[in-house]
């Protein structure tokens, strides 16, 4: 219905706009006057009015209709014989009225279910007939304003263009609106998580069981002992230990690698393998980080495992070390590509000083050009550090489950990321205080990652000034 | 120590500085090399499938038909038993345990393989034919090399006597390997055999395009409102802020919201490739602004004061001059953060694109995987056939990647023009 209705609309707009576009220069060749603008911008500003205010109005309706069904549907059931039972509740009738609208419902349905379905496609189509009403009202409406305005010789391509400019203000504003939508969607479940849950045992608890919440009804008032053991259960710090963990052992291979590529690359090498090396180590950062999973959980995992056997060793098959390795590979072009755009920056004076007092060109790079260039390495690091707190899949496939709290890197380890995915993935219910753990999981892994993100980047900027 | 010693030890101490250079970029090169050499050594054999040929008599009282048959009552012959039959015929059985392991050579679909040839060659009817049939995984990866026959048979897939029927098909020339289509055109499936990325596929396309269609419009007009006409104020350093923070955010963090507000606020359909393209939107959204912003940015102010100095206005310029000339630019952009988007995993995860299709999806409404998905979850999977399967599919996935990395990079060299 929505189609037709926007296919209609973008019809009537596109005859419009030649409308529009001739109109004007009929009514400028029997006035005899000269149009203040070019005709098409005439045309433009009839269709734009005649499309952008009957557009608007399908997509808020879309939006919001459901909320509004939903509203009346409940309340309606409010003040029938339902009053007494509690929103959850309500909202379960809700879903039953419109899976047995949809003809999804399966078994029989009571006679208040089958009342309200009737009721809700009623609304429903209440709600497409007022639609309808309302976009045609509007397409009529101002197409008329316009035209009139068109027949007075307005300013048609001012007109034109502060409506380009609203649609460009708006266009940049969804990026706002999108973090908006993040902060909005973690805060509301994370909330509900640490109602249940006290902030300082999630922060501070040493064991990660999220299992032991999951059938439990809500209902239920739990007792103070109840309520101290479901909130043991949920004790992040294995998570945050094994998080960090695996980005230290990430570091640890992307750092060094990354930082002397670049350092080779942008001090020693010729300009041919330069123009070779530096595209072939992005290429890293281009492969999906689910085929990197799929070569540590399939290739690296069962290496270091048969390596550890023939020493000796106890390797666990999910070794912290096959994820963080693999994650510190992934990682270098990260550390690279910025230290090498750093390094270049630094002006070549000070390298010339350097040389001029007898410096070899490893003392000039270890005691004048990396100092100068050390903040933007930092935060190019920095920058690493947040990708690696924040990767999933490496971990989903290569990491382990369960919440060990170890420094053994032989032994498996699980992080944020993981166990987000783990509570997420498959049936949830939204209820349960394990699927909020997660939102709470999340929020962590988000506000974690803008402030270094946050810091790196003004570290950079601010080193980039430096030398501009 | 002498002068001569120092200098010596400070020649060997730049030595191997460069040296440590060297051997990390070539421990990058390394890894690059041995990820496509594991990938390619294991994936290619995807391409192919084992088949065994057998003949089909299709006799008419065998498939119990009339004498003139219509249309209904071909599409009403019980093909399973009449495949079975034509089945046992291949080798001498004793009893009905051995029928079985005879009839599990065979893909489990086999009765849909004769209906369809069948079907399409009516003119066959009591005819004698020899016919191709799908291998199962099992004959398929023993006939490939990858399962070894020399251990004893309970640690085997394959059993004592499967084996003597191998070598008996062997022996007479039966088994051949031919391009397996199963693999671009069918869905998932729980018999490597048939299983196939065409789902993924088209999945990934349907998501990909609305991630183009909604990403690309509102990125190019929010990079050129920042740049062109964006007043310098507070509002403005925040949007710029955010945006470059944003492009930070761990794509996981955009499946939550994905999860929290397409889904449950407003109730989009799970699973789909509607939601995976919006969801893969929003991340892909500030990074294709970035490089939007880069290139309109390198457009000299020489062609807006051109422009405005012939009368026109600053949209029109705008418009007709500066964001023609940074298109080059702004496209590379695009389909570099495409690419990304093609690539990423995590996201769909948590709005349910990970489950079982075995349908081929034929609009963004319905649910599918994405191929990064199905690489997921057939490395999950034990069965050794999927192994090579994963390989196989993950070759697509960077093939598609080098072709949308290349036409970015090749777009930015033939048309982007050089100020000086």
């Amino acid at each position: 219905m929505n189609l037709l209705i926007l296919v209609f609309i973008f019809v009537f707009s596109f005859s419009c706009f030649f409308f529009g576009k001739s109109q004007i220069k009929k009514i400028a060749a029997v006035n005899n006057f000269k149009t203040k603008a070019l005709p098409h911008f005439y045309g433009f500003y009839l269709s734009l009015w005649c499309a952008l205010p009957a557009i608007l109005i399908v997509f808020l309706w879309t939006v919001f209709e459901p909320f509004i069904v939903k509203y009346l549907i409940i309340s309606g059931l409010e003040q029938s014989s339902l009053a007494d039972i509690d929103h959850d509740r309500l909202n379960l009738v809700y879903q039953k009225i419109k899976a047995l609208y949809f003809g999804t419902y399966s078994g029989a349905a009571s006679e208040q279910i089958q009342l309200g379905a009737k009721q809700y496609g009623s609304f429903l189509a209440m709600a497409q007939n007022a639609k309808i009403v309302l976009v045609f009202t509007a397409v009529i409406g101002f197409t008329l304003v316009a035209y009139k305005k068109i027949t007075n010789n307005t300013h048609a391509r001012e007109g034109v263009e502060s409506i380009f400019k609203v649609v460009l203000i708006l266009c940049s504003v969804v990026a706002v609106l999108t973090t908006a939508g993040i902060i909005f969607s973690l805060l509301i479940e994370s909330i509900k998580f640490f109602s249940q849950i006290n902030f300082f045992d999630f922060l501070f608890g040493l064991d990660w069981s999220p299992q032991k919440a999951f059938v439990r009804d809500t209902s239920i008032v739990l007792t103070a002992s109840e309520k101290q053991e479901l909130s043991n259960a949920f004790g992040a710090v294995p998570l945050f230990a094994g998080t960090g963990f695996i980005a230290l052992i990430a570091m640890s291979v992307a750092v060094p690698i990354g930082l002397f590529s670049a350092i080779y690359l942008a001090e020693y090498a010729g300009s041919n393998l330069r123009k070779f090396g530096k595209p072939v180590i992005e290429v890293l950062a281009g492969i999906p980080t689910v085929v990197y999973g799929f070569f540590a959980a399939l290739t690296v995992g069962p290496f270091i495992k048969s390596i550890g056997d023939t020493l000796g060793l106890d390797v666990s098959s999910e070794s912290a070390l096959a994820a963080g390795l693999v994650m510190g590979v992934m990682i270098i072009p990260f550390v690279s590509s910025l230290s090498d755009d750093v390094i270049n920056a630094v002006p070549q004076s000070l390298r010339e000083g350097s040389y001029a007092l007898g410096a070899t060109k490893s003392e000039t790079i270890k005691q004048v050009v990396l100092p100068a260039a050390l903040p933007g390495i930092i935060g190019s690091i920095l920058l690493a550090v947040s990708r690696a707190i924040g990767e999933t899949m490496i971990v989903v496939m290569a990491a382990g489950l369960a919440a060990n709290l170890t420094i053994n890197p032989l032994d498996s380890t699980t992080t944020i990321t993981t166990q987000i995915v783990m509570i997420l993935v498959g049936d949830q219910e939204f209820t349960s205080a394990k699927t909020q753990a997660a939102f709470a999981l999340g929020l962590t892994l988000f506000v974690v990652t803008l402030i270094l993100n946050f810091i790196a980047l003004s570290v950079v900027n601010k080193y980039r000034e430096k030398y501009d | 120590m002498t002068k001569e010693q120092r200098l010596q030890k400070r020649y060997s101490a730049e030595k191997r500085f460069k040296w440590y250079g060297i051997i990390s970029i070539c421990m990058a090169l390394l890894f690059v090399a041995l990820l496509v050499t594991k990938v390619l050594s294991e994936g290619t054999s995807a391409f192919v499938k084992s088949t065994i040929e057998i003949k089909l008599n299709f006799d008419q009282t065998a498939l119990n038909l009339p004498e003139k048959p219509t249309t209904e009552d071909l599409n009403a012959i019980d093909f399973y038993s009449f495949a079975i039959d034509q089945i046992l015929k291949t080798y001498p059985t004793s009893n009905r345990d051995e029928e079985k392991e005879l009839i599990k050579l065979f893909t489990t679909d086999f009765e849909f393989e004769v209906k369809d040839f069948f079907l399409a060659n009516t003119n066959l009817l009591n005819q004698t034919v020899s016919f191709k049939i799908t291998a199962s995984s099992d004959l398929d990866q023993l006939h490939k090399g990858n399962y070894a026959k020399n251990i004893s048979e309970d640690r085997r897939k394959i059993s004592n006597y499967q084996l003597k029927i191998y070598d008996h098909f062997i022996q007479n020339n039966k088994i051949t390997k031919v391009f397996n289509v199963y693999f671009f055109t069918n869905g998932d499936s729980r018999n490597p055999e048939i299983a196939g990325i065409g789902g993924a596929m088209l999945g990934s396309f349907f998501s990909i395009l609305v991630c183009l269609i909604i990403s690309f419009p509102i990125a190019l007009l929010a990079a050129v409102y920042l740049e062109e006409f964006a007043p310098k104020n507070k509002f403005t350093d925040f949007i710029e802020i955010n945006i470059n923070n944003l492009a930070a955010v761990p794509s996981i963090v955009f499946g939550l919201l994905g999860l929290g507000i397409l889904l449950n606020v407003f109730e989009l359909p799970r699973s789909t490739s509607l939601v995976g393209g919006i969801t893969l939107a929003l991340m892909t959204l500030p990074r294709i602004i970035i490089p939007c912003r880069a290139s309109l940015k390198a457009v000299p102010p020489s062609i807006r004061e051109a422009a405005l100095a012939v009368g026109a206005s600053k949209v029109q310029s705008v418009i007709h001059h500066v964001v023609p000339l940074a298109m080059p630019g702004t496209l590379s952009g695009t389909i570099i953060g495409l690419a990304q988007a093609l690539g990423e995993t995590a996201p769909l995860l948590l709005i349910g694109m990970v489950a079982f299709v075995v349908q081929v999806p034929a609009n963004p409404l319905d649910p599918s995987a994405s191929l990064p998905i199905q690489v997921y979850l057939w490395s999950e999977s034990a069965e050794r056939g999927f192994v090579e399967k994963t390989s196989a599919t993950i070759m697509i996935l960077l093939g598609f990647l080098i072709i949308m990395n290349s036409i970015a990079v090749y777009a930015r060299q033939k048309f982007e023009k050089k100020w000086i």
